[in-house]
């Protein structure tokens, strides 16, 4: 093993930042800040037909790495190529689909859902850490 | 705008500049985050860690409020259940979260780059979300209920 890119001070800023954040929604309308729930509901049906506050969330994520771009640099690198853009495809439709079977992603599961001190959020974490590690394993040192 | 839609406005704002921050916005990073016999960055657990801390503290100050500031009542998943369901589906999760070093936030907050991967990646997010929806989305419970706010969380 060895440890490469490691920025533990940005990295935890960012993360309190988030931590702001899904407070903040918390505080304002009593709702879990979980990405894959609100952009699930923004995209489908609805059983309590709120999309406003969806929607403004959504356009806020957006808004924040358009504010971020402008003061500190560009936004993750940009997918190049057939040989970049497929398996980001076809591991983001597993995202979606699995996120919503799961009810819950990094954020409302992993965030949310382990600091109410969840037991179904720690599992559904523990489970798609364990996987995504394996996945990575099975990508980078055996194919 | 309404005080509700401006608060959900900045707090995706806030959101999104945290996964920039932090480095979530980058697969790269991610993959090796979940690379631990290779090239292994630890960075990403002290997003998580910043972000709990935060969370944790902050969910137990705010719930002991009447009602939130702009709704009538706090929203909290009740389900306690651990089915196949959710252990299926976070492993399918994370599968993809490994194959592409996305998960569904730093998908969203990517779209401010105006790349056509960008948008192409979003696609197969929403596409994915709603072929679950229409096949499997059906036997979904419902499984927020609207608590009392007095009762403990």
């Amino acid at each position: 093993m060895t440890i490469v890119d490691f920025t533990p001070l940005s990295s935890a800023a960012g993360g309190l930042i988030i931590g702001l954040s899904v407070v903040l929604l918390m505080l304002g309308i009593g709702r879990i800040a979980g990405i894959s729930g609100i952009l699930g509901g923004a995209l489908g049906p609805l059983s309590d037909g709120d999309r406003g506050w969806r929607l403004y969330f959504l356009v806020g994520l957006v808004a924040g790495g358009v504010l971020y771009s402008l003061v500190a640099g560009p936004v993750g690198p940009l997918l190049k190529g057939t040989e970049q853009l497929v398996p980001a495809m076809i591991g983001a439709g597993l995202v979606g689909f699995g996120t919503r079977m799961a009810n819950g992603c990094t954020s409302g599961h992993g965030i949310c859902g382990i600091s109410r001190f969840s037991a179904r959020s720690i599992v559904a974490t523990l489970s798609f850490m364990l996987s995504g590690a394996a996945t990575v394993f099975v990508v980078r040192h055996l194919v | 705008m309404k005080g509700r839609d401006a608060l959900a406005l900045s707090s995706g704002i806030l959101f999104g500049i945290g996964l920039a921050l932090s480095g979530m916005t980058n697969p790269n990073k991610v993959k090796n985050f979940l690379d631990f016999s290779g090239t292994w960055d630890p960075s990403l657990a002290f997003v998580m860690g910043g972000a709990l801390l935060v969370a944790t503290v902050g969910f137990r100050v705010v719930l002991r409020r009447p009602q939130p500031l702009y709704a009538p009542k706090f929203q909290l998943p009740t389900a306690t259940d651990l089915d196949a369901r959710l252990i299926a589906g976070s492993m399918i999760f994370g599968i993809g979260w490994g194959l592409s070093g996305y998960c569904p936030g730093p998908v969203v907050t990517s779209l401010s780059t105006f790349s056509t991967g960008a948008v192409a990646v979003f696609a197969a997010l929403a596409a994915g979300m709603l072929a679950h929806d229409l096949t499997l989305g059906h036997a979904r419970r419902n499984k927020t209920e609207t608590r009392d706010s007095t009762a403990s969380s």
